[in-house]
Protein backbone atom coordinates (compact mmCIF):
# COMPACT_ATOMS: atom_id res chain seq x y z
CA UNK A 1 0.00 0.00 0.00
CA UNK A 2 1.24 3.51 -0.89
CA UNK A 3 0.10 6.36 1.33
CA UNK A 4 0.61 10.03 0.57
CA UNK A 5 -0.61 12.51 3.16
CA UNK A 6 -0.17 15.76 4.99
CA UNK A 7 1.96 15.60 8.14
CA UNK A 8 1.03 16.61 11.67
CA UNK A 9 4.14 16.76 13.83
CA UNK A 10 3.12 16.07 17.43
CA UNK A 11 6.32 17.21 19.06
CA UNK A 12 6.32 15.25 22.30
CA UNK A 13 7.22 11.90 23.85
CA UNK A 14 4.82 9.76 25.88
CA UNK A 15 1.67 11.13 24.21
CA UNK A 16 -0.77 9.08 26.25
CA UNK A 17 -4.22 7.76 25.51
CA UNK A 18 -5.80 10.20 27.98
CA UNK A 19 -4.77 13.17 25.85
CA UNK A 20 -5.59 11.31 22.63
CA UNK A 21 -9.06 10.38 23.86
CA UNK A 22 -10.09 11.78 27.26
CA UNK A 23 -11.16 9.31 29.93
CA UNK A 24 -14.35 11.24 30.60
CA UNK A 25 -15.76 10.06 27.25
CA UNK A 26 -14.68 6.44 27.44
CA UNK A 27 -17.95 5.18 28.88
CA UNK A 28 -20.14 7.37 26.70
CA UNK A 29 -21.74 5.20 24.03
CA UNK A 30 -20.27 7.31 21.20
CA UNK A 31 -20.07 6.04 17.63
CA UNK A 32 -16.76 6.41 15.80
CA UNK A 33 -17.72 9.70 14.08
CA UNK A 34 -18.55 11.24 17.45
CA UNK A 35 -15.30 9.87 18.89
CA UNK A 36 -13.39 11.54 16.06
CA UNK A 37 -14.62 14.95 17.23
CA UNK A 38 -12.69 14.49 20.47
CA UNK A 39 -9.47 13.14 18.98
CA UNK A 40 -6.39 14.63 20.64
CA UNK A 41 -8.65 17.07 22.45
CA UNK A 42 -6.39 17.44 25.48
CA UNK A 43 -3.23 17.70 23.37
CA UNK A 44 -4.32 20.14 20.67
CA UNK A 45 -7.92 21.40 20.92
CA UNK A 46 -7.81 22.52 17.26
CA UNK A 47 -6.79 19.13 15.90
CA UNK A 48 -10.27 17.68 15.37
CA UNK A 49 -11.49 20.68 13.37
CA UNK A 50 -8.36 20.96 11.20
CA UNK A 51 -7.46 17.34 10.50
CA UNK A 52 -8.20 16.09 6.98
CA UNK A 53 -8.80 12.71 5.44
CA UNK A 54 -5.47 11.05 4.63
CA UNK A 55 -3.34 12.98 7.15
CA UNK A 56 -0.33 11.35 8.78
CA UNK A 57 0.88 11.84 12.36
CA UNK A 58 4.57 11.91 13.26
CA UNK A 59 5.26 11.76 17.00
CA UNK A 60 8.00 10.93 19.48
CA UNK A 61 8.73 8.05 21.79
CA UNK A 62 6.21 5.76 23.49
CA UNK A 63 3.19 7.03 21.55
CA UNK A 64 -0.13 5.83 22.99
CA UNK A 65 1.07 4.90 26.46
CA UNK A 66 -1.34 4.63 29.34
CA UNK A 67 -4.85 3.20 29.29
CA UNK A 68 -5.61 0.41 26.83
CA UNK A 69 -8.65 2.24 25.45
CA UNK A 70 -9.13 1.52 21.75
CA UNK A 71 -10.98 4.77 21.19
CA UNK A 72 -7.52 6.32 21.13
CA UNK A 73 -7.03 4.44 17.85
CA UNK A 74 -10.63 4.64 16.59
CA UNK A 75 -10.92 8.39 17.16
CA UNK A 76 -7.77 9.13 15.13
CA UNK A 77 -8.72 6.68 12.40
CA UNK A 78 -12.19 8.18 11.95
CA UNK A 79 -10.75 11.69 12.16
CA UNK A 80 -9.02 10.77 8.89
CA UNK A 81 -5.54 9.77 10.07
CA UNK A 82 -4.14 7.10 7.74
CA UNK A 83 -0.82 6.40 9.44
CA UNK A 84 1.10 7.17 12.59
CA UNK A 85 4.88 7.30 12.53
CA UNK A 86 6.62 7.38 15.91
CA UNK A 87 10.01 6.85 17.45
CA UNK A 88 8.31 4.02 19.34
CA UNK A 89 4.83 2.93 20.37
CA UNK A 90 3.35 1.69 23.62
CA UNK A 91 2.70 -2.00 23.22
CA UNK A 92 -1.07 -2.05 23.64
CA UNK A 93 -1.53 0.94 21.35
CA UNK A 94 0.52 -0.78 18.66
CA UNK A 95 -1.55 -3.95 18.93
CA UNK A 96 -4.83 -2.03 18.99
CA UNK A 97 -3.80 -0.18 15.85
CA UNK A 98 -2.97 -3.39 13.97
CA UNK A 99 -6.21 -4.91 15.18
CA UNK A 100 -8.05 -1.95 13.65
CA UNK A 101 -5.90 -1.94 10.52
CA UNK A 102 -4.45 1.51 11.12
CA UNK A 103 -0.89 1.84 9.78
CA UNK A 104 1.62 2.31 12.60
CA UNK A 105 5.29 2.72 11.80
CA UNK A 106 8.17 2.44 14.23
CA UNK A 107 10.80 4.68 12.71
CA UNK A 108 13.08 6.53 15.12
CA UNK A 109 15.07 8.31 12.40
CA UNK A 110 12.02 9.75 10.68
CA UNK A 111 10.55 10.82 14.01
CA UNK A 112 13.72 12.61 15.08
CA UNK A 113 14.12 14.24 11.68
CA UNK A 114 10.53 15.51 11.69
CA UNK A 115 10.74 16.87 15.20
CA UNK A 116 14.05 18.56 14.57
CA UNK A 117 12.73 20.25 11.44
CA UNK A 118 9.27 20.69 12.84
CA UNK A 119 8.58 24.11 11.25
CA UNK A 120 9.22 22.77 7.76
CA UNK A 121 7.84 19.27 8.19
CA UNK A 122 4.54 20.17 9.85
CA UNK A 123 2.03 20.51 7.02
CA UNK A 124 4.35 19.04 4.37
CA UNK A 125 3.65 15.66 2.77
CA UNK A 126 4.90 12.18 3.59
CA UNK A 127 4.97 9.24 1.21
CA UNK A 128 4.85 5.77 2.72
CA UNK A 129 5.34 2.40 1.06
CA UNK A 130 4.05 -0.02 3.71
CA UNK A 131 5.04 -3.22 1.93
CA UNK A 132 8.64 -2.28 1.28
CA UNK A 133 9.16 -0.31 4.46
CA UNK A 134 10.04 3.02 2.87
CA UNK A 135 9.08 6.48 4.04
CA UNK A 136 9.87 9.88 2.51
CA UNK A 137 9.66 13.28 4.20
CA UNK A 138 10.94 16.48 2.53
CA UNK A 139 13.03 14.41 0.13
CA UNK A 140 14.68 12.46 2.97
CA UNK A 141 14.31 8.67 2.75
CA UNK A 142 13.82 6.47 5.78
CA UNK A 143 13.31 2.75 6.12
CA UNK A 144 11.34 0.69 8.61
CA UNK A 145 10.53 -2.96 9.21
CA UNK A 146 7.26 -3.82 7.44
CA UNK A 147 4.61 -5.94 9.16
CA UNK A 148 4.87 -9.67 8.77
CA UNK A 149 3.45 -12.97 10.03
CA UNK A 150 0.29 -13.08 12.15
CA UNK A 151 0.19 -9.32 12.55
CA UNK A 152 0.18 -8.85 8.76
CA UNK A 153 -2.51 -11.50 8.36
CA UNK A 154 -4.74 -9.60 10.78
CA UNK A 155 -3.95 -6.26 9.15
CA UNK A 156 -4.65 -7.63 5.67
CA UNK A 157 -7.95 -9.10 6.77
CA UNK A 158 -8.95 -5.50 7.55
CA UNK A 159 -8.47 -5.89 11.27
CA UNK A 160 -9.18 -8.36 14.01
CA UNK A 161 -12.97 -8.20 13.65
CA UNK A 162 -12.78 -9.42 10.07
CA UNK A 163 -10.06 -11.91 10.93
CA UNK A 164 -12.15 -13.45 13.72
CA UNK A 165 -15.23 -13.49 11.50
CA UNK A 166 -13.31 -15.50 8.91
CA UNK A 167 -12.01 -17.92 11.49
CA UNK A 168 -15.45 -18.43 13.00
CA UNK A 169 -16.94 -18.94 9.55
CA UNK A 170 -14.34 -21.54 8.64
CA UNK A 171 -14.61 -23.50 11.88
CA UNK B 1 20.47 -21.24 28.75
CA UNK B 2 17.55 -21.24 31.19
CA UNK B 3 14.10 -19.80 30.76
CA UNK B 4 12.47 -16.71 32.20
CA UNK B 5 9.13 -16.90 33.97
CA UNK B 6 7.19 -15.49 31.03
CA UNK B 7 8.81 -17.95 28.61
CA UNK B 8 7.67 -20.83 30.80
CA UNK B 9 4.21 -19.48 31.37
CA UNK B 10 3.61 -18.75 27.69
CA UNK B 11 4.89 -22.19 26.72
CA UNK B 12 2.35 -23.77 29.07
CA UNK B 13 -0.47 -21.48 27.93
CA UNK B 14 0.16 -22.24 24.26
CA UNK B 15 0.74 -25.96 24.69
CA UNK B 16 4.30 -25.74 23.36
CA UNK B 17 7.21 -27.60 24.86
CA UNK B 18 9.31 -24.50 24.95
CA UNK B 19 9.17 -21.00 23.58
CA UNK B 20 11.73 -18.21 23.35
CA UNK B 21 11.54 -14.43 23.46
CA UNK B 22 10.61 -13.09 20.01
CA UNK B 23 8.42 -16.03 19.00
CA UNK B 24 4.73 -15.50 18.33
CA UNK B 25 2.42 -17.95 20.06
CA UNK B 26 -1.29 -18.48 20.40
CA UNK B 27 -1.97 -18.37 24.13
CA UNK B 28 -5.06 -19.61 25.91
CA UNK B 29 -5.93 -17.66 29.06
CA UNK B 30 -6.86 -19.11 32.44
CA UNK B 31 -9.22 -16.17 32.70
CA UNK B 32 -10.15 -13.23 30.50
CA UNK B 33 -11.00 -10.10 32.49
CA UNK B 34 -13.12 -7.10 31.60
CA UNK B 35 -15.26 -4.54 33.42
CA UNK B 36 -17.66 -1.75 32.43
CA UNK B 37 -16.13 -1.96 28.97
CA UNK B 38 -17.84 -5.36 28.55
CA UNK B 39 -20.86 -3.72 26.87
CA UNK B 40 -18.64 -2.28 24.16
CA UNK B 41 -16.78 -5.58 23.88
CA UNK B 42 -20.03 -7.51 23.51
CA UNK B 43 -20.98 -5.27 20.60
CA UNK B 44 -17.71 -6.07 18.81
CA UNK B 45 -18.22 -9.73 19.71
CA UNK B 46 -21.55 -9.83 17.91
CA UNK B 47 -20.14 -7.75 15.01
CA UNK B 48 -17.62 -10.55 14.59
CA UNK B 49 -20.50 -12.91 13.98
CA UNK B 50 -19.88 -14.73 17.25
CA UNK B 51 -22.87 -16.15 19.10
CA UNK B 52 -21.56 -17.86 22.23
CA UNK B 53 -18.44 -17.24 24.28
CA UNK B 54 -16.02 -20.14 23.91
CA UNK B 55 -16.11 -20.99 27.61
CA UNK B 56 -18.37 -19.19 30.12
CA UNK B 57 -16.30 -20.44 33.07
CA UNK B 58 -13.22 -18.60 31.79
CA UNK B 59 -14.85 -15.20 31.41
CA UNK B 60 -14.57 -12.77 34.31
CA UNK B 61 -16.52 -9.51 34.46
CA UNK B 62 -16.69 -7.06 37.39
CA UNK B 63 -18.61 -3.78 37.30
CA UNK B 64 -16.34 -1.15 38.81
CA UNK B 65 -15.61 1.83 36.58
CA UNK B 66 -18.83 3.80 37.14
CA UNK B 67 -20.28 2.59 40.44
CA UNK B 68 -22.92 3.55 41.32
CA UNK B 69 -23.65 4.85 37.82
CA UNK B 70 -23.69 8.67 37.85
CA UNK B 71 -26.12 8.98 34.93
CA UNK B 72 -28.61 6.91 32.97
CA UNK B 73 -26.24 6.13 30.13
CA UNK B 74 -23.78 4.47 32.45
CA UNK B 75 -26.64 2.69 34.22
CA UNK B 76 -27.79 1.42 30.85
CA UNK B 77 -24.26 0.29 30.09
CA UNK B 78 -24.40 -1.90 33.21
CA UNK B 79 -27.80 -3.20 32.17
CA UNK B 80 -26.46 -4.28 28.78
CA UNK B 81 -23.67 -6.17 30.55
CA UNK B 82 -26.06 -7.90 32.97
CA UNK B 83 -28.18 -9.05 30.03
CA UNK B 84 -25.13 -10.33 28.22
CA UNK B 85 -23.93 -12.20 31.32
CA UNK B 86 -27.36 -13.78 31.73
CA UNK B 87 -27.74 -14.77 28.10
CA UNK B 88 -24.20 -16.19 27.84
CA UNK B 89 -24.23 -17.91 31.23
CA UNK B 90 -20.99 -16.16 32.25
CA UNK B 91 -19.94 -17.80 35.50
CA UNK B 92 -17.64 -15.21 37.01
CA UNK B 93 -19.71 -12.05 37.11
CA UNK B 94 -19.38 -9.61 40.01
CA UNK B 95 -22.00 -6.97 40.58
CA UNK B 96 -21.31 -3.28 41.07
CA UNK B 97 -20.10 -2.76 44.61
CA UNK B 98 -18.10 -5.99 44.86
CA UNK B 99 -14.96 -4.07 44.01
CA UNK B 100 -12.35 -3.21 41.41
CA UNK B 101 -11.73 -5.98 38.87
CA UNK B 102 -8.04 -6.41 39.76
CA UNK B 103 -8.88 -6.87 43.43
CA UNK B 104 -11.95 -9.06 42.94
CA UNK B 105 -10.32 -11.51 40.51
CA UNK B 106 -7.70 -12.79 42.98
CA UNK B 107 -9.97 -12.43 46.03
CA UNK B 108 -12.45 -14.87 44.55
CA UNK B 109 -9.79 -17.34 43.53
CA UNK B 110 -9.65 -16.69 39.78
CA UNK B 111 -5.88 -16.54 39.54
CA UNK B 112 -3.41 -19.34 40.21
CA UNK B 113 0.35 -19.38 39.71
CA UNK B 114 1.83 -20.11 36.30
CA UNK B 115 -1.16 -19.17 34.15
CA UNK B 116 -1.99 -16.35 31.75
CA UNK B 117 -4.64 -13.84 32.77
CA UNK B 118 -5.65 -11.70 29.82
CA UNK B 119 -7.49 -8.51 30.58
CA UNK B 120 -9.11 -5.66 28.74
CA UNK B 121 -7.59 -3.22 31.18
CA UNK B 122 -4.06 -1.88 31.21
CA UNK B 123 -3.49 -2.76 34.86
CA UNK B 124 -4.04 -6.46 34.31
CA UNK B 125 -0.32 -6.65 35.13
CA UNK B 126 -1.45 -6.64 38.80
CA UNK B 127 -1.98 -10.42 38.69
CA UNK B 128 1.74 -10.98 38.36
CA UNK B 129 1.81 -10.65 42.16
CA UNK B 130 0.57 -14.25 42.26
CA UNK B 131 3.25 -15.76 40.06
CA UNK B 132 0.98 -15.59 37.00
CA UNK B 133 1.32 -13.45 33.87
CA UNK B 134 -1.31 -10.71 33.76
CA UNK B 135 -1.28 -9.39 30.21
CA UNK B 136 -3.36 -6.39 29.12
CA UNK B 137 -5.03 -6.48 25.70
CA UNK B 138 -7.51 -4.24 23.88
CA UNK B 139 -11.28 -4.49 23.55
CA UNK B 140 -11.34 -5.94 20.05
CA UNK B 141 -8.82 -8.56 21.11
CA UNK B 142 -10.93 -9.36 24.14
CA UNK B 143 -13.96 -9.87 21.92
CA UNK B 144 -11.87 -12.14 19.75
CA UNK B 145 -10.71 -14.11 22.81
CA UNK B 146 -14.33 -14.47 23.96
CA UNK B 147 -15.06 -15.96 20.54
CA UNK B 148 -11.95 -18.06 19.92
CA UNK B 149 -10.46 -18.71 23.36
CA UNK B 150 -6.98 -17.62 22.32
CA UNK B 151 -4.98 -14.72 21.01
CA UNK B 152 -1.60 -14.11 19.44
CA UNK B 153 1.18 -12.89 21.69
CA UNK B 154 4.80 -12.19 21.08
CA UNK B 155 6.95 -13.78 23.77
CA UNK B 156 8.66 -10.74 25.33
CA UNK B 157 12.20 -10.31 26.58
CA UNK B 158 12.44 -10.00 30.34
CA UNK B 159 13.93 -7.28 32.51
CA UNK B 160 14.98 -8.43 35.97
CA UNK B 161 14.60 -5.86 38.71
CA UNK B 162 16.33 -6.74 41.96
CA UNK B 163 15.14 -4.79 44.98
CA UNK B 164 17.60 -5.20 47.82
CA UNK B 165 18.01 -3.63 51.24
CA UNK B 166 15.53 -2.70 53.95
CA UNK B 167 12.83 -0.11 53.65
CA UNK B 168 12.88 2.88 55.97
CA UNK B 169 9.93 3.20 58.29
CA UNK B 170 7.86 5.67 56.29
CA UNK B 171 8.65 4.03 52.96
CA UNK B 172 6.21 1.64 51.29
CA UNK B 173 6.00 -0.52 48.16
CA UNK B 174 4.45 2.45 46.32
CA UNK B 175 7.53 4.57 47.03
CA UNK B 176 9.76 1.77 45.78
CA UNK B 177 7.93 1.36 42.49
CA UNK B 178 7.71 5.12 41.92
CA UNK B 179 11.45 5.30 42.45
CA UNK B 180 12.03 2.45 39.99
CA UNK B 181 9.77 4.06 37.36
CA UNK B 182 11.57 7.36 37.84
CA UNK B 183 14.82 5.61 36.98
CA UNK B 184 13.62 3.32 34.20
CA UNK B 185 11.19 5.92 32.70
CA UNK B 186 7.67 5.52 31.30
CA UNK B 187 8.84 3.32 28.43
CA UNK B 188 11.72 1.65 30.26
CA UNK B 189 10.04 -1.75 30.03
CA UNK B 190 8.06 -1.24 26.83
CA UNK B 191 7.03 -4.58 25.24
CA UNK B 192 9.00 -6.38 27.98
CA UNK B 193 8.11 -8.62 30.87
CA UNK B 194 9.45 -7.59 34.27
CA UNK B 195 10.45 -9.96 37.06
CA UNK B 196 10.79 -8.52 40.55
CA UNK B 197 13.39 -10.17 42.78
CA UNK B 198 15.35 -9.35 45.95
CA UNK B 199 14.95 -9.15 49.74
CA UNK B 200 12.50 -6.28 49.63
CA UNK B 201 10.17 -8.25 47.35
CA UNK B 202 10.50 -11.47 49.31
CA UNK B 203 9.51 -9.74 52.54
CA UNK B 204 6.68 -7.85 50.87
CA UNK B 205 3.11 -9.04 51.45
CA UNK B 206 0.69 -9.80 48.62
CA UNK B 207 -0.78 -6.31 48.86
CA UNK B 208 2.57 -4.61 48.21
CA UNK B 209 3.34 -7.03 45.42
CA UNK B 210 0.05 -6.14 43.77
CA UNK B 211 1.04 -2.47 43.99
CA UNK B 212 4.39 -2.96 42.25
CA UNK B 213 2.99 -5.29 39.59
CA UNK B 214 0.07 -2.91 39.01
CA UNK B 215 2.48 -0.07 38.33
CA UNK B 216 4.74 -2.13 36.07
CA UNK B 217 2.18 -1.04 33.46
CA UNK B 218 3.46 2.52 33.89
CA UNK B 219 6.87 1.46 32.57
CA UNK B 220 5.16 0.01 29.52
CA UNK B 221 5.58 -3.60 30.70
CA UNK B 222 3.58 -6.40 29.10
CA UNK B 223 3.62 -8.21 32.43
CA UNK B 224 5.14 -7.52 35.86
CA UNK B 225 5.68 -10.61 37.98
CA UNK B 226 6.86 -11.79 41.36
CA UNK B 227 7.96 -15.44 41.24
CA UNK B 228 5.89 -17.76 43.41
CA UNK B 229 7.15 -18.25 46.99
CA UNK B 230 5.95 -18.95 50.53
CA UNK B 231 4.18 -15.60 50.83
CA UNK B 232 2.10 -16.51 47.77
CA UNK B 233 1.60 -20.05 49.04
CA UNK B 234 0.18 -18.78 52.32
CA UNK B 235 -2.15 -16.50 50.47
CA UNK B 236 -3.48 -19.35 48.30
CA UNK B 237 -3.73 -21.60 51.36
CA UNK B 238 -5.89 -18.99 53.08
CA UNK B 239 -8.31 -19.19 50.15
CA UNK B 240 -8.22 -22.98 50.17
CA UNK B 241 -6.57 -23.09 46.73
CA UNK B 242 -4.04 -25.91 46.54
CA UNK B 243 -4.36 -27.21 42.98
CA UNK B 244 -1.79 -25.48 40.82
CA UNK B 245 1.58 -26.01 39.16
CA UNK B 246 4.44 -23.96 40.49
CA UNK B 247 6.33 -22.27 37.68
CA UNK B 248 9.61 -20.53 38.50
CA UNK B 249 12.25 -18.80 36.36
CA UNK B 250 15.51 -20.72 35.92
CA UNK B 251 18.57 -19.55 37.84
CA UNK B 252 20.41 -19.07 34.54
CA UNK B 253 17.52 -17.48 32.66
CA UNK B 254 18.45 -15.10 29.86
CA UNK B 255 17.45 -11.60 30.92
CA UNK B 256 17.67 -8.67 28.58
CA UNK B 257 18.74 -6.39 31.41
CA UNK B 258 19.21 -6.60 35.15
CA UNK B 259 18.71 -3.55 37.36
CA UNK B 260 19.64 -3.60 41.02
CA UNK B 261 18.36 -1.11 43.55
CA UNK B 262 19.45 -0.53 47.11
CA UNK B 263 16.07 0.30 48.59
CA UNK B 264 17.50 1.28 51.99
CA UNK B 265 18.30 4.66 50.46
CA UNK B 266 14.79 5.36 49.20
CA UNK B 267 12.74 8.04 50.97
CA UNK B 268 9.03 8.77 50.34
CA UNK B 269 8.57 9.52 46.63
CA UNK B 270 6.10 11.49 44.56
CA UNK B 271 5.39 11.50 40.81
CA UNK B 272 4.77 15.08 39.73
CA UNK B 273 2.37 16.11 36.95
CA UNK B 274 1.84 15.08 34.21
CA UNK B 275 4.05 12.03 33.79
CA UNK B 276 4.40 8.98 35.99
CA UNK B 277 8.19 8.96 35.64
CA UNK B 278 8.51 12.55 36.83
CA UNK B 279 9.54 11.28 40.25
CA UNK B 280 11.28 13.15 43.08
CA UNK B 281 11.62 12.58 46.83
CA UNK B 282 8.75 14.28 48.69
CA UNK B 283 11.38 16.14 50.71
CA UNK B 284 12.59 17.91 47.56
CA UNK B 285 9.15 18.84 46.28
CA UNK B 286 8.80 22.28 47.87
CA UNK B 287 5.47 23.82 48.83
CA UNK B 288 2.56 22.15 47.00
CA UNK B 289 -0.93 22.84 48.34
CA UNK B 290 -3.72 20.39 47.56
CA UNK B 291 -7.49 20.48 47.15
CA UNK B 292 -8.15 16.76 47.03
CA UNK B 293 -6.54 13.64 48.42
CA UNK B 294 -7.52 10.32 46.85
CA UNK B 295 -6.93 7.18 48.84
CA UNK B 296 -7.76 3.82 47.27
CA UNK B 297 -7.92 2.42 43.72
CA UNK B 298 -6.51 -0.87 42.42
CA UNK B 299 -3.01 0.41 43.18
CA UNK B 300 -3.42 1.19 46.87
CA UNK B 301 -6.93 0.43 48.09
CA UNK B 302 -6.30 -2.64 50.22
CA UNK B 303 -6.60 -3.14 53.99
CA UNK B 304 -2.88 -2.59 54.50
CA UNK B 305 -3.08 0.74 52.66
CA UNK B 306 -6.16 1.93 54.53
CA UNK B 307 -4.65 0.85 57.85
CA UNK B 308 -1.49 2.88 57.30
CA UNK B 309 -3.57 5.92 56.36
CA UNK B 310 -5.92 5.44 59.33
CA UNK B 311 -3.03 5.34 61.77
CA UNK B 312 -1.82 8.69 60.47
CA UNK B 313 -5.33 10.19 60.48
CA UNK B 314 -6.38 8.88 63.88
CA UNK B 315 -7.53 11.60 66.25
CA UNK B 316 -6.76 14.37 63.75
CA UNK B 317 -8.75 16.37 61.20
CA UNK B 318 -8.31 16.75 57.45
CA UNK B 319 -7.12 20.31 56.65
CA UNK B 320 -9.76 22.92 55.92
CA UNK B 321 -10.51 23.15 52.21
CA UNK B 322 -9.19 19.64 51.47
CA UNK B 323 -11.45 16.73 50.61
CA UNK B 324 -10.17 13.26 51.41
CA UNK B 325 -11.89 10.70 49.19
CA UNK B 326 -11.54 7.05 50.07
CA UNK B 327 -12.36 4.26 47.63
CA UNK B 328 -11.64 0.79 49.06
CA UNK B 329 -10.58 -1.73 46.41
CA UNK B 330 -13.35 -4.20 47.28
CA UNK B 331 -16.24 -4.98 49.56
CA UNK B 332 -14.12 -7.59 51.32
CA UNK B 333 -11.51 -4.91 51.97
CA UNK B 334 -14.21 -2.56 53.23
CA UNK B 335 -15.68 -5.23 55.52
CA UNK B 336 -12.32 -6.02 57.01
CA UNK B 337 -11.48 -2.34 57.40
CA UNK B 338 -14.81 -1.86 59.17
CA UNK B 339 -14.24 -4.69 61.59
CA UNK B 340 -10.71 -3.47 62.36
CA UNK B 341 -11.94 0.04 63.18
CA UNK B 342 -10.01 1.49 60.26
CA UNK B 343 -13.02 3.05 58.60
CA UNK B 344 -14.09 4.76 61.82
CA UNK B 345 -10.73 6.47 62.17
CA UNK B 346 -10.82 7.68 58.58
CA UNK B 347 -14.40 8.94 58.78
CA UNK B 348 -13.84 10.71 62.11
CA UNK B 349 -10.85 12.50 60.60
CA UNK B 350 -13.16 13.83 57.88
CA UNK B 351 -12.58 11.26 55.14
CA UNK B 352 -15.42 10.55 52.71
CA UNK B 353 -15.59 6.78 52.37
CA UNK B 354 -17.23 5.66 49.13
CA UNK B 355 -18.46 2.41 47.63
CA UNK B 356 -15.68 0.01 46.52
CA UNK B 357 -15.00 1.07 42.91
CA UNK B 358 -12.63 3.07 40.70
CA UNK B 359 -14.07 6.47 41.64
CA UNK B 360 -12.34 9.56 40.26
CA UNK B 361 -9.24 7.56 39.27
CA UNK B 362 -10.38 7.64 35.65
CA UNK B 363 -12.02 11.04 35.83
CA UNK B 364 -15.53 9.98 34.93
CA UNK B 365 -17.38 10.63 38.19
CA UNK B 366 -17.20 10.48 41.97
CA UNK B 367 -14.90 13.36 42.89
CA UNK B 368 -13.38 14.86 39.76
CA UNK B 369 -11.22 17.99 39.98
CA UNK B 370 -12.26 21.55 39.11
CA UNK B 371 -10.13 23.84 36.93
CA UNK B 372 -7.11 25.04 38.84
CA UNK B 373 -7.34 22.28 41.45
CA UNK B 374 -4.60 19.93 42.51
CA UNK B 375 -4.68 16.43 43.95
CA UNK B 376 -2.44 14.01 45.75
CA UNK B 377 -3.44 10.44 44.90
CA UNK B 378 -2.55 6.86 45.72
CA UNK B 379 -3.54 5.79 42.18
CA UNK B 380 -1.23 4.96 39.29
CA UNK B 381 -1.60 7.73 36.71
CA UNK B 382 -1.14 11.49 36.77
CA UNK B 383 -1.74 12.31 33.12
CA UNK B 384 -3.25 15.66 32.29
CA UNK B 385 -6.99 15.51 32.73
CA UNK B 386 -6.89 12.00 34.19
CA UNK B 387 -9.10 13.05 37.10
CA UNK B 388 -11.71 14.59 34.86
CA UNK B 389 -10.45 18.12 34.24
CA UNK B 390 -7.83 19.09 31.68
CA UNK B 391 -7.39 22.46 33.40
CA UNK B 392 -6.40 20.97 36.72
CA UNK B 393 -3.04 22.03 38.08
CA UNK B 394 -1.81 18.54 38.52
CA UNK B 395 -2.07 15.11 40.09
CA UNK B 396 0.73 13.99 42.40
CA UNK B 397 1.10 10.24 42.92
CA UNK B 398 2.28 8.97 46.27
CA UNK B 399 1.91 6.26 48.90
CA UNK B 400 -1.22 6.01 51.09
CA UNK B 401 0.86 7.32 53.99
CA UNK B 402 1.91 10.42 52.05
CA UNK B 403 -1.69 10.91 50.88
CA UNK B 404 -3.00 10.76 54.46
CA UNK B 405 -0.32 13.01 55.92
CA UNK B 406 -0.83 15.50 53.10
CA UNK B 407 -4.61 15.53 53.62
CA UNK B 408 -3.97 16.61 57.23
CA UNK B 409 -1.38 19.23 56.28
CA UNK B 410 -3.23 20.67 53.27
CA UNK B 411 -0.02 20.37 51.28
CA UNK B 412 2.18 17.48 50.21
CA UNK B 413 4.39 16.41 53.10
CA UNK B 414 6.61 13.54 54.15
CA UNK B 415 4.55 11.10 56.24
S1 LIG C 1 -8.88 1.96 39.93
FE1 LIG C 1 -8.17 3.30 38.30
S2 LIG C 1 -6.41 2.27 37.40
FE2 LIG C 1 -7.51 0.76 38.65
S3 LIG C 1 -8.87 -0.31 37.20
FE3 LIG C 1 -10.01 1.40 38.11
S4 LIG C 1 -9.75 3.13 36.71
FE4 LIG C 1 -8.17 1.60 36.23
Amino acid sequence: MILDGRIWVLDDDDINTDVIYPGKYTYEPFGPEEMAKHALEDFDPDFASKVEEGDIIVAGRNFGCGSSREQAVTSLKFAGIRAIVAESFARIYYRNAINQALVVIDCADASRFARKNKEKVHGSRARIDTENGRLEILGEEFSFVPLSGKALEIFDAGGLVEYTKRRLASS
Amino acid sequence: MGKTLIEKILAAASGEKEVRAGEIVFARPHMILSHDNSAAISKIFFDMGAKKVWNPSRVFIALDHAVPPPDWKKAQNHKIIRNFVEEQGIENFYEAGTGICHQVLPEYGHVIPGVVILGSDSHTTTHGAFGAAGIPIGRTETASVWALGETWLKVPETIKIVLNGRLQENVYPKDVILHVIGRLTADGASYKAVEFHGDVVRSMGISGRMTICNMAAEMGAKAGMVPFDDVAREWFDSLGITQYDIVLPDEDAAYEKVYEFDCSQITPQVAKPHKVDNVVPVSELGEVEIDEALLGTCTNGRVEDLRIAAEILEGKKVAKGVRLLVYPASRKVLEEALSLGIVEKIVKAGGEVAVPACGPCLGAYGGVLAPGERAVSSANRNFKGRMGCSEDTGIYLASPATVAASALAGRIVVP
